[in-house]
């Protein structure tokens, strides 16, 4: 079943046109990796799918469960499921890691209907989690993302990931600047958190995380365009060959 | 989207603007000498006192309103205020009240009792209250501490009145403090006996008699050898006034080991986008660390005012005594606030903290003034200043202005200044894990003042965040 239908997709930040005609099938329980060369657009594209301020969509659509999502708040869409890691993690300051992490849950909840979890209850489930994950506990302690390491942000990513259980999950290049041990970790998370039904798009630049990971589809973005999608074959291709193979678009 | 909407989210309306019908006797505008007999006469003051009054008010006449401070405003006709406004017929009970004020106060969470002495009902005709204040009243009593109005210290501890008041801030001072000498018209007196924790937050949610004090408070509060206390001036107290001035003067001493905390919550209204109304906020507070090892901690979280003109200031004259400045200003509208701190070091080893936050929004503009000055004889004296700025759009300002005068080669001061606005990206961030744009701006002023609201008293810090959100929050919701 398509989770996400994106149709013909424009999209601009500022006056530069940088998504050209998206037209990308994704299907729910599904792991779909994306990969292209540097400017391609890829991190434009996910912008666009949660509703980045900057991004204007000027033709085409993106469906989600059915409905199209592109007038709806940001807020709205986290609300209903689509998670997104951030390439680049904003810090801020003074404002507590575990605080912040219970309000998100609790405003995801509140949005289905659930009872708040209380700070202890909150707290049992993100010790668990951290633990998991090997991160250091002082971690949920700190200011979000504050003076957090780069490999330290992309764990605190996957850290929301877990306690937020969102339905659908895009990782921008999640595994960029994680050591050895961390992407193992990380991996492990989001195989872990491969149910049947939750969807992945798993942005990278390496075959390392897929090999961990095993995607369903493989699909190649270049120039604002998906030009080729297919399977982890398409990976053999690129490594020998770089993104020439696919032409200029 | 985006900055728009933040715009719009922290253009709210004065929640607590209202104006309340009740019969006062007002003095006829005008001040001259006259009038400080006039006031003098209303509050049965002894001979001495009016002589200090008058005193004061011959000052004032031969001096000038400063005009230092980074705030513009068109010049204030002295002449045209008046300086007596009789305390307020109480009202029967809360129906009399405005409901959407009732509504602003609990979105504050203030209790109910508090309410009602805010909206100006007779308290005294609650037994519950009264039973809460007397109990208090005697508790206070058994230490020897005394908490009354100045008036009442006035008639009845004319000795400590005379010894200290003026003593940290001359009359001559400056020009609102000295207008401030002269027409005062009630505040608060506290003193603590040596020796003696004040057991409870002292806070003007007792003060109830004394609630419907003129817009020239002055307050005085003395701690004697090794004792502590704390002291919460204000609530969010609405002004009720229709002068648009306020001068207030806080003068505090600590003897030797003794502690002072004194936290302010101030928000006055603040006027209009364009600067039409508003309260001028003029106050001169200041503490004098006497004795040695003697504290004071100002702790202020300022939102209100159009006009906001002032520098809690600490005299580190006792050696080891330490300084203490802890504030939130926020100024959105056209709102201008110049504050900051002076630490003025006299003693050995005295020590300073100055902690600012400055919020601006819209067309506000915030202002840190502050002046570390550390004399010859302040061997090993030390300060740390920080002086943080948050903007949120484009149209407003944040300034700091850090002075240093130090005559000590001993001395070490160290400063450290931020400008930072709440980006796109962190409210984006928030809102992407669900978080909606008014908690997310919330949770980011939150954030940045932190290390001062954790410095108020845990009731206090409650009323504070509300408060901060309630100034931030958008007319819908
Ligand atoms: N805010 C912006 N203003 C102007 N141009 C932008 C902005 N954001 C992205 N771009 C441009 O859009 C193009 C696509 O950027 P995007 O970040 O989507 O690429 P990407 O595929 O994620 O690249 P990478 O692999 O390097 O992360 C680039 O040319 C980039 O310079
Ligand atoms: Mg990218």
């Amino acid at each position: 079943m398509k989770i996400m239908e994106i149709k013909n997709l424009h999209a601009k930040i500022g006056e530069k046109e940088i998504l050209k005609g998206i037209d990308l099938d994704m299907f729910e329980g599904k792991v779909h990796a994306i990969m292209g060369p540097n400017g391609a657009g890829k991190s434009t594209l996910s912008k666009t799918i949660v509703g980045h301020p900057d991004v204007e969509v000027t033709e085409g659509d993106i469906i989600y469960k059915g409905k199209s999502i592109i007038n709806m708040e940001p807020e709205e869409r986290a609300l209903e499921g689509i998670f997104m890691s951030f390439q680049h993690p904003v810090e801020i300051p003074g404002v507590n890691n575990a605080y912040f992490l219970r309000t998100a849950l609790n405003a995801k909840r509140k949005h289905q209907g659930l009872k708040p979890l209380n700070a202890a209850e909150f707290l049992k489930l993100l010790k668990a989690k951290i633990k998991e994950l090997g991160m250091k506990e002082e971690m949920i302690h700190r200011s979000l993302n504050e003076g957090f390491s780069g490999g330290e942000k992309k764990l605190n990513e996957i850290l929301q990931m877990e306690i937020l259980e969102p339905d659908f999950v895009i990782l921008d290049e999640i595994d960029s600047g994680l050591d050895i041990d961390a992407l193992k970790k990380v991996s492990e998370a989001i195989n872990n958190m491969r149910d049947g039904k939750r969807t992945f798009m798993i942005i990278t630049h390496y075959r390392k995380i897929l090999d961990y990971i095993e995607p369903d589809f493989v699909h190649v973005l270049k120039n604002g365009k998906v030009l080729k999608t297919g399977g982890i074959e398409i990976v053999d291709a690129l490594e020998k060959e770089g993104y020439k193979i696919f032409g200029d678009a | 989207m985006g900055m728009e909407k933040v715009d719009k989210i922290i253009n709210s309306d004065y929640d607590l603007g209202f104006e309340i019908d009740i019969e006062e006797e007002t003095a006829p505008p005008g001040l001259t000498e006259d009038t400080i007999k006039f006031i003098s006469a209303k509050k049965n003051e002894p001979e001495w006192m009016l002589e200090l009054r008058l005193k004061a008010f011959h000052t004032w006449q031969k001096m000038e309103e400063p005009k230092w401070a980074k705030v513009t405003y068109p010049p204030i006709d002295y002449q045209a205020i008046s300086y007596w406004a009789a305390p307020k017929k109480a009202l029967e009970s809360l129906d009399e009240v405005d409901p959407e004020i009732l509504k602003a106060y609990e979105k504050l969470g203030i209790p109910l009792e508090e309410q009602k002495a805010l909206a100006g009902v007779a308290v005294d005709a609650v037994l519950d209250s009264v039973s809460v204040k007397t109990t208090f009243v005697e508790e206070l009593n058994k230490l020897g501490i005394i908490f009354c109005s100045i008036s009442e210290a006035i008639r009845d501890y004319p000795e400590l009145v005379k010894k200290y008041m003026f003593s940290v801030v001359p009359m001559t001072d400056n020009y609102f403090a000295a207008l401030n000498s002269a027409v005062f018209s009630d505040g608060t007196f506290v003193y603590i006996p040596k020796g003696v924790k004040c057991p409870m937050e002292l806070s003007t949610y007792f003060r109830i008699n004394a609630q419907n004090t003129g817009q020239f408070e002055r307050t005085l509060i003395i701690a004697d050898e090794g004792s502590y206390v704390s002291y919460n001036e204000g609530c969010s107290a609405p002004s009720r006034d229709e002068n648009q001035l306020h001068a207030a003067v806080v003068e505090l001493i600590a003897h030797k080991d003794a502690h002072i905390n004194y936290s302010t919550i101030q928000n006055w209204y603040p006027g209009d986008i364009e600067g039409n109304g508003g309260i001028y906020n003029f106050v001169t507070k200041r503490g004098l660390c006497e004795g040695e090892n003697s504290k004071i901690t100002w702790t202020q979280v300022e939102t209100g005012s159009v006009i906001t003109w002032k520098y809690p200031s600490c005299i580190l004259k006792g050696d080891n005594s330490v300084g203490e400045f802890y504030s939130v200003a926020i100024t959105r509208l056209a709102q201008q606030a110049d504050t900051g701190t002076k630490m003025i070091h006299i003693g050995k080893n005295t020590k300073s903290l100055i902690i600012s936050k400055g919020i601006s929004a819209q067309k506000g503009q915030n202002s840190y003034r502050g002046l570390v000055k550390i004399h010859e004889s302040a061997k090993g004296a030390k300060n740390f200043s920080e002086c943080d700025s948050l903007l949120i759009g484009d149209n407003c300002g944040a300034h700091t202005f850090p002075y240093l005068e130090s005559k000590c080669a001993s001395a070490q001061v160290e400063h450290e200044a931020t400008t930072s606005k709440i980006s796109e990206e962190q409210l984006f961030y928030l809102r992407q894990r669900g978080i909606g744009e008014e908690d997310a701006v919330s949770m980011i002023v939150h954030g940045f003042c932190k290390d001062v609201l954790n410095k108020l008293p845990m009731e206090f810090a409650v009323e504070a965040k509300a408060l901060l959100d309630l100034t931030l929050e958008g007319s819908v919701g």
